[in-house]
């Protein structure tokens, strides 16, 4: 396959009068994972629905390996992990998977082993209606799992997955990338994310606002950095009156700079000598780039620092 | 395809096994069948009719009413209930068409509708067997009863189905099915019945009244029923038999077959408007 995996391009969605998507473009390549962020609301369930043909959009158009969303032959490309995974109470966890892997084509073998590779293989003969929600969220996936998934996407997953579940969630994204998936994953939990994903797509309002590498984001906003310097033989008030930082508690000291200012102002801190003990370099992480693409102050603390936009 | 079929309906025998749903629709059944059979045990003796065929009769009846709601209660929840449970998104974007989900569905809770009823008449007629003076011919009528009682299953079940795809909320589909329920079952013989008082024997009543009574899909089982039997027994609807109203004999047989494909089809064409 040459061409994206899913290729979104200009697509509008609106229910009624309110307008969920406006003239949205993205491509997703095979073996990339992409992280949608946006406010609730700002529309990304709903591009996530329209590339699971779970939805119609108005104007524009979407391929999914070349084929409509929702058709067959995309169908048997998906994976999908909803934001509130749910499934049947009455049956157990294996019944559950099972019943998914047949309609996948795989054998009920497979349904078990998915259900150990998510640690549920003490629980999987257990009803669905007496697990936790954790146990609810891996049972989702354990679905995602099945057969060989082109087109994964993820609404919301870590919601209600305890850290060591989520450490086992990522490991799965790696290796469904690594096995040429196109990822697309929506979510709030922006630190989660930062070390995780290949691009970043932002939409606000319905509108895409950021689609890039998350080092280019940070180049592109311009962010301020921080640097956090620590106090050595001088005391932290009279560095901050000598750099011009704002004191933090009583041994450090923040400064902020452009990036352009960097090295400048790093050059200037060492100056100082025995004065200092040690520095810090903070560049904006990946909560302060979406604050920035969204419209939002960056979240940088400190007095007289400028609006971010 | 068909293994994908019958995936899902494995899945949804499995749930109604555990929600009980065999068990009251086998229950209701049985215990319904054994009463009228034992109260139709009397007069039958007198007629001097053979009592499989007096109690097949009774079991008739019973269906009209009992078959109907068993079906609309199995399948009101069938899309409405994925719906509030958030299961159907996940589901559609299986590779599963429309089509094999509700089909899937569909032959399961047929599958419920046919043990519930075979059990319920086997019991009873094993019953009334028991007692005496039961023949083969009996037997016959009570075998075409089964049929057309599945039949009937189909056709309440494929229309419970529609419901569920259109109000997609569970609440909603359940009072819906009532509804349904008993407009299929009492009013649309009430309004018939006032229709033909009013009429006072003209045109309506010996031209239009057949043809409305064999259209209802629960009259067309009741006159296919009752007059299929060797001996005239007192109906327990409208109507004695199709000869007696005019209308050719298969009429009936054809209402009652072209009902569930009707519904089945239009199901599938709601189905697959429906935006997860």
């Amino acid at each position: 396959m040459s061409g994206p995996a899913i290729a979104v391009s200009n697509v509008s969605k609106r229910y009624r009068k309110q307008i969920a998507l406006d003239g949205v473009s993205l491509d997703v390549a095979p073996g990339e994972r992409v992280a949608l962020l946006g406010h609730n609301g700002a529309g990304k369930t709903t591009l996530l629905k329209l590339v699971l043909g779970l939805t119609h959009c108005d104007a524009g158009s979407i391929a999914v390996l070349g084929a409509s969303p929702g058709s067959a032959a995309a169908r048997r490309a998906y994976a999908y992990l909803p934001e509130n995974v749910a499934f049947h109470k009455l049956l157990t966890g294996r019944e559950q998977i099972a019943m998914l892997a047949r309609l996948k084509g795989e054998s009920a073998q497979r349904a078990a082993e998915s259900l150990e590779r998510v640690g549920l293989g003490d629980a999987m003969d257990r009803r669905i209606g007496t697990y936790s929600k954790g146990m609810r969220q891996r049972l989702g996936l354990a679905q995602l799992i099945i057969g060989q998934p082109q087109i994964v996407i993820l609404d919301e997953p870590t919601s209600g997955l305890d850290p060591i579940s989520r450490e086992m969630f990522y490991s799965i994204v790696v290796e469904l990338a690594e096995a040429g998936a196109a990822v697309i994953h929506s979510s709030h939990a922006l630190t989660e994310l930062e070390a995780r994903t290949d691009r970043i797509a932002i939409l606000r309002n319905g509108q895409l606002v950021a689609d890039d590498r998350l080092a280019q984001l940070q180049i592109n906003a311009n962010l301020p950095i921080r640097l956090r310097v620590q106090a050595g033989l001088e005391s932290a008030d009279s560095i901050a009156e000598r750099l011009g930082g704002a004191r933090i508690n009583g041994q450090a000291v923040e400064l902020i700079c452009q990036p352009g200012e960097k090295i400048a102002r790093l050059a200037q801190v060492t100056s100082l000598g025995e004065s200092v003990r040690d520095i810090d370099v903070i560049p904006p992480s990946l909560e302060d780039v979406y604050r920035h693409y969204c419209g939002l102050d960056a979240s940088i603390d400190g007095a007289g620092m400028e609006k971010a936009s | 395809m068909t293994g994908r079929i019958a995936a899902m309906a494995a899945a949804e025998l499995k749930i109604a096994l555990r929600n009980r749903w065999i068990l009251t629709a086998t229950f209701m059944m049985t215990v319904f069948g054994l009463v009228l059979a034992l109260a139709g045990s009397a007069p039958a003796g007198t007629v001097g009719a053979d009592r499989l065929t007096v109690t097949v009769a009774s079991l008739a009846t019973l269906s009209v009413y009992l078959v109907p709601l068993i079906a609309l209660l199995l399948s009101y929840d069938a899309i409405a209930g994925e719906v509030e449970r958030g299961t159907l998104p996940l589901l559609l974007t299986y590779p599963v068409s429309r089509r094999d989900i509700l089909a899937g569905k569909l032959v399961a809770q047929l599958a419920v509708v046919a043990l519930a009823v075979a059990i319920g008449f086997g019991i009873t007629a094993a019953a009334v067997w028991a007692a005496g003076g039961a023949s083969l011919g009996g037997l016959r009528d009570l075998t075409r009863l089964y049929a057309s009682a599945v039949l009937l299953g189909g056709t309440f079940l494929a229309a419970g189905f529609c419901l569920s795809a259109v109000t997609r909320q569970s609440a909603a589909a359940a009072s819906l099915a009532i509804a349904i329920w008993i407009v299929a079952v009492v009013l649309f013989d009430v309004a018939l019945l006032g229709a033909v008082v009013v009429d006072d024997g003209g045109l309506f009543t010996t031209h239009v009244f057949p043809w409305l009574l064999v259209a209802g899909p629960t009259d067309a089982f009741r006159l296919f029923n009752l007059s299929g039997l060797n001996v005239e027994l007192e109906a327990g609807g409208l109507g004695g038999s199709a000869a007696s109203l005019g209308v050719p004999g298969w009429a009936p047989l054809v209402s009652m077959a072209l009902w569930p494909c009707a519904l089945v089809v239009f199901a599938a064409f709601i189905f697959r408007r429906c935006e997860a």
